[in-house]
């Protein structure tokens, strides 16, 4: 028996190995840990159990008989953060450069089932070099299958991708499918074609890093939702963010002890807003002082600044907020502003996390290159994310709440439970100025006039009465008392239950 | 008495003036610019008036604003606070003739000592002492040389109206004599509107030391002992305190009978500060007179107990002082830090933007000390570039000096500022500096103690155990609490981790938890590189951004700001980022490659918010180290930017008028 036990111990110690000390080294040298040494910071210390640690590839074309690692390019298995389950993969890039074989892909369709079936989030953490070529159609089937339960998984558990190495070709699908992409700068790495496909096809001489580093799909592509400067800063930082979601749809919200008060009143907020309405102002800070412990995890912080998302706490529980922001490009939506917020906000319903939205927006942005870039859909998708969301949605409006962006930005009209405004708010057609040079077109040549057209205007629109007047904001809130109104607004909205008609699903304009 | 006046100031002073009127019964009027509308002296006052834009020129200085002011609301006095009209022997003349009671000197007063090179003459026939000098006007710059080498170099150029450092000068052979009039010149110009200069003998390794002086309208006048100023950075006070660790009672009847003198020969009726250059074998010169409430005045309030205010308002209401010479005691020690919106890791470039937080330390008693603020600010209020970049001064008192610097110390670790940048790390380490603690002070010390400005200190064993307990205690908290998360997949064992890697700006310390468990309010025993066992506690919870407790004997008040997986740690005058893990995760962590900084040496980077006054290269030309480059102006200064190496410039990206925010390229080169 003794034998046997030996035997076993040591045939895990060379799996453990993957793809030998030699290669491990390379894999430090380069800024990455391995796929092993990944999992132990994601997870709790000793709670992770490995499938399939044994499982070898069946391929005997191109010499691939001759070579076989133990696990096969791919860790994989379940463990807990803070003690709540999630299962995970991690490719071994040590192993076959982490490349996709047809073993490899049935490891990861494994846990992707028991994932879903036993509803609990998936991390699938990405370190490779695509399909395993030698094994051809065989891995495209792979990638398919995995694909497939990506898609079926969408929803109704949280799946979070961590790109940790290079990730391409048939590899950057299944993250493009999950909830969020997380990437670390100056090692990862993420496109479809790679430099040299791209010379030879386009002509185009590109570095894999201008290609698809953290940097571009941080700010240009938003395809990744954060970057992170290395893998144990990255790892650490998804701990967290595992913390503020729940394990699946069904699921409660996690709920943090808090020491931070609910109806704590922050009195420096009532000049947040400065008296000239051209002044930005930073809505972080409002951000911070209302959420618990001015604790805040951004999503996107570096794509379309104009608007902010994230999850924060109140009282504890896990809230979405969206916040336009006055500090870059005047809080304006345009297309990728848009977009952004509306994954974030489908996300968030998804989950059953309560919408925590400020408002401070001038309208949508102006100009050819909106309008070719179909700014129509894209606001579209923001309206119609907030508009199907049934989770608890609390608005405040800051400052300007101007035209369609006002019924965008989770108006009451589109069924905003609670619509708070602040007394500096002012919800209208447009600014003053704008609405006067329609309005009095045959006195623009007298600027006088004009002025005083326009301060009329400011007198009777720029306010937030004309609004509460007609119920449209259930009541206008002093600055200070921001926070304790929406904990107080959040508790009352628990047993919020909506439900929507009947469908297979809806048609959001894609 | 008075039963209304006007502060025609603004910021901590106003409010100061404000509350001594209030316990007197008095009611307040404010007056205002369009960038004070939120401010705290318009919210403390009973009144408030707005008087213009933003620059003082079109508001705190014009004085038919302020006698509107007075008019419209009846103020029967007017308190100038210091700078703005404070000394304008013209803003007194024009109160009187409006039935205005100025609550200051009268206005002979103002005008002999606001001039140096009158005020020097009085101060000769007065008996006191004073430096060679030359006493005249001087046209050109080659007067200054000639004068400057008569006198002997090292000298002092200064502005006749000068005060506050502006305008002033020290050269120590010709070229600097005719280069520095010229600069001094141009200053005064555009300071004080007066371009008169003087040159003096310069006093090496000199002291700042004042006498407070008190008159009244009958004759009386009092000393109620001296300050030392001698912490000052480019002429600027940064730290002032009460009585001065050089004087023995002998020097400072000496100096306090010749202040009387002066001010008796001018009439002196308020309370006016004779500022001295000290030796330090404790010889004293005469330097000028401040015919006003000085910033510094609170360390003298808390050693001698007199309210300076109070006693102005009474004086100029034509009471007679009630206070006798015999009856000014000394008591105590004060300390005053003055809190600036400077960034100290950026040679102390002005800082501007609100106050996203803003918590000085509890004021009264705090046991062995006693806090003072003196702050015109709130959380939330906004620090413009119009006005003086001061926005509190910290005063403690205490019964030893050791003591106030002690209490000042814990004060400035607790004083919370963010929105802006602060010279609060900076004051923090100078309390620890082992020459202030000694008490062997001159006007040069930051220039001699911090010759290359001032960085944050990597801190010693000793500081650094104390940061990683702090940092692991937090640590133990939170994770205690994420133990608690429902849908835990069973309870928690109960059992805590005790071996921790704490990282200190990435180095790593082992620490371990010995006893005790991580609750709030926390009590643990825990050992930091195999240091000895300390006990930590505290009631910090999480979400404090103020850690207050105990590492082993040591009080720590530590500020806490959360950043990406870890703290940073701001405590006296340290500042790291700290991060606890496992040691397993520590040592995976020491794997990981150091990120560089971008390079930005070929680029000409705007160091403050500011606006470009000019550009002084054009794209192609070629640069020499030390040619100016183009000039930004901030808070009133003009910053000159100088080539720091020879180049080319490649481009250029700003254009004058642009306002630049920090950071922001305004040339590159090849």
């Amino acid at each position: 028996m003794k034998e046997v036990l030996a035997e076993l111990e040591k045939r895990r110690d060379e799996a453990r190995l993957g793809g030998g000390q030699r290669r491990i080294d390379a894999q430090h040298k380069r800024g990455k840990l391995t796929a092993r040494e990944r999992i132990e910071i994601l997870l709790d210390e000793g709670s992770f159990e490995e499938f399939d640690m044994f499982k070898q590839h069946r391929c005997t074309e191109f010499g691939m008989e001759e070579t076989h690692f133990p696990g096969d390019g791919v860790v994989a298995g379940w463990g807990t953060i803070n003690g709540r389950t999630v299962y995970l993969f991690s490719k071994d890039f040590t192993v076959f450069g982490g490349s996709l074989s047809e073993t490899h892909a049935e490891k990861i369709m494994k846990i992707q089932d028991m994932a879903l079936q036993n509803r609990a989030p998936i991390i699938g953490i990405f370190d490779a070099g695509g399909a395993r070529i030698q094994e051809g159609v065989a891995a495209l089937g792979g990638y398919g299958e995995v694909f497939w339960r990506n898609i079926q998984a969408s929803g109704v558990i949280p799946q979070i991708s961590v790109i940790m190495g290079p990730c391409a070709g048939g590899d950057v699908y299944s993250p493009a499918m999950t909830d969020f992409i997380f990437m670390v700068r100056d090692t990862s790495y993420m496109f479809v074609t790679g430099p040299d496909v791209v010379k030879t096809v386009t002509n185009e001489t590109v570095t894999a890093e201008e290609l698809g580093g953290a940097s571009i799909h941080t700010t240009k592509s938003s395809i990744a939702d954060g970057a992170f400067d290395n893998d144990v800063e990255a790892l650490l930082q998804i701990r967290r963010l595992v913390d503020y979601l729940p394990m699946n749809n069904q699921a409660p919200l996690p709920e943090l002890s808090v020491y931070d008060d609910p109806s704590r009143l922050d009195e420096s907020l009532n000049t947040l807003v400065p008296d000239n309405p051209n002044k930005p102002y930073d809505m972080r800070e409002l951000i911070l002082k209302t959420v618990d412990e001015q604790d805040f995890f951004e999503i996107q912080e570096s794509f379309a600044g104009n608007i902010i998302t994230g999850f924060g706490r109140v009282e504890g529980r896990t809230v979405g907020i969206v916040a336009n922001q006055p500090m870059v490009l005047a809080g304006v939506l345009d297309s990728d502003a848009s977009r952004k917020a509306a994954r974030f906000v489908r996300f968030c319903d998804c989950f059953n996390i309560p919408l925590v939205t400020f408002v401070d927006v001038p309208g949508f942005l102006p100009g050819t290159a909106q309008e070719y870039g179909g700014l129509i859909k894209h606001g579209a998708k923001l309206l119609f994310a907030y508009g199907e969301a049934t989770v608890p949605k609390i608005t405040v409006i800051t400052r300007k709440a101007y035209g369609g962006a006002y019924d965008v930005m989770s108006s009451k009209h589109i069924r905003g439970d609670m619509n708070y405004a602040w007394p500096s708010a002012e919800i209208a057609v447009m600014g003053a100025k704008g609405a006067v040079e329609i309005l009095y077109r045959n006195e623009l040549g007298d600027s006088e006039k004009i002025a005083e057209r326009t301060k009329d205007y400011e007198d009777r629109f720029a306010n937030p009465f004309v609004a509460a007047e007609r119920g449209y904001i259930d009541e206008v809130i002093m600055p200070q008392s921001t926070r304790m109104r929406i904990s107080r607004a959040l508790a009352m909205l628990r047993t919020k239950n909506q439900q929507m008609p009947w469908r297979k699903h809806d048609n959001i304009p894609l | 008495m008075f039963s209304k006046i006007l502060i025609a100031n603004r910021g901590e002073i106003a409010c100061r003036v404000i509350k001594t009127a209030k316990t007197m019964g008095i009611k307040t009027v404010a007056v205002y610019s369009d960038a004070d509308r939120d401010a705290l002296h318009v919210e403390m006052a009973d009144e408030a008036v707005h008087i213009g834009e933003p620059a003082a020129a079109k508001s705190y200085l014009v004085i038919d604003k302020i006698i509107e002011a007075c008019k419209q609301t009846g103020a029967e006095a007017v308190h100038p606070g210091y700078g703005f009209l404070s000394e304008r022997a013209e803003f007194c003349e024009r109160l009187k003739q409006e039935g205005i009671v100025f609550i200051g000197p009268n206005p002979k007063a103002i005008e002999v000592m606001g001039d140096k090179i009158t005020s020097k003459r009085f101060a000769a026939e007065a008996d006191v002492s004073t430096v060679p000098g030359y006493m005249g006007l001087i046209e050109s710059p080659e007067d200054a040389k000639r004068i400057a080498s008569e006198v002997g170099y090292p000298v002092m150029i200064k502005a006749s109206a000068g005060g506050g450092g502006k305008g002033m000068r020290i050269a120590w052979n010709d070229e600097e004599a005719m280069d520095g009039f010229e600069r001094a010149k141009s200053e005064a110009i555009s300071s004080f509107g007066d371009d008169r200069i003087f040159i003096e003998k310069f006093i090496e390794n000199p002291r700042h030391i004042e006498i407070q002086v008190l008159g009244d309208k009958h004759g009386n006048a009092v000393y109620l002992g001296e300050r030392e100023c001698s912490i000052q950075r480019r002429n600027q006070k940064v730290i002032e305190e009460a009585p001065s660790p050089l004087l023995d009672e002998e020097t400072r009847r000496k100096m306090g009978e010749q202040a009387v003198a002066l001010a008796k020969a001018v009439d002196y009726d308020s309370a006016g500060t004779v500022e001295f250059v000290a030796g330090q074998d404790k010889s004293f010169f005469f330097l000028e007179m401040n015919t006003r409430l000085q910033v510094e005045h609170p360390v003298t309030e808390l050693i001698t107990g007199v309210d300076l205010v109070e006693q102005m308002i009474r004086v100029a209401a034509g009471e007679e002082l009630s206070l006798k010479q015999e009856e000014v005691k000394l008591n105590g020690w004060s300390v005053e830090s003055r809190i600036y919106a400077e960034d100290p890791y950026r040679n102390f470039l002005p800082s501007i933007g609100r106050l996203t937080r803003y918590r000085p330390p509890a004021e009264g008693d705090h046991g062995t000390y006693v806090v003072r603020n003196d702050t015109g600010v709130v959380e939330g209020s906004e620090i413009s570039m119009f006005y003086d970049p001061m926005i509190a001064k910290l005063v403690t008192y205490a019964p030893t000096r050791a003591e106030a610097i002690e209490g000042m110390s814990t004060a400035l670790d607790e004083f919370q500022v963010d929105g802006i940048q602060h010279n609060v790390p900076f004051l923090a380490s100078l309390m620890k500096h082992p020459r202030w603690r000694s008490g062997q002070l001159a006007t040069g010390f930051i220039a001699d103690e911090y010759p290359d400005g001032f960085e944050p200190a990597t801190p010693d064993a000793g500081a650094r155990n104390v940061l990683a307990s702090v940092a692991l205690s937090m640590h133990l908290i939170e994770r205690e609490r994420l133990d608690h998360l429902p849908g835990r997949l069973r309870p928690h064992h109960g059992g805590v981790r005790r071996e921790w890697g704490v990282l200190i700006n990435g180095e790593k310390l082992d620490a371990e938890l010995i006893e005790g468990m991580a609750a709030t309010p926390l009590d643990i025993d825990v050992c930091v590189e195999g240091g000895a066992r300390e006990r930590v506690a505290s009631s910090w919870v999480p979400g404090d951004m103020l850690w207050k407790g105990h590492v082993g004997d040591r009080a720590v008040s530590a500020q806490v700001r959360s950043v990406e997986n870890g703290y940073q740690l701001d405590w006296q005058g340290y500042s790291v980022v700290a991060k606890v893990m496992t040691p397993r995760n520590a040592e995976l962590a020491a794997l990981m490659p150091e990120k560089v900084a971008p390079d930005t040496s070929n680029l000409l980077l705007c160091p403050m918010p500011g606006l470009v006054v000019s550009l002084h290269v054009e794209e192609g030309q070629e640069v020499k180290a030390g040619e100016q480059l183009a000039i930004v102006e901030a808070m009133k200064m003009e910053n000159v930017l100088r080539a720091e190496r020879d180049c080319v410039v490649s481009a250029i990206k700003a254009a004058p008028g642009d306002s630049l925010a920090v950071d922001a390229v305004i040339m590159e080169f090849e």
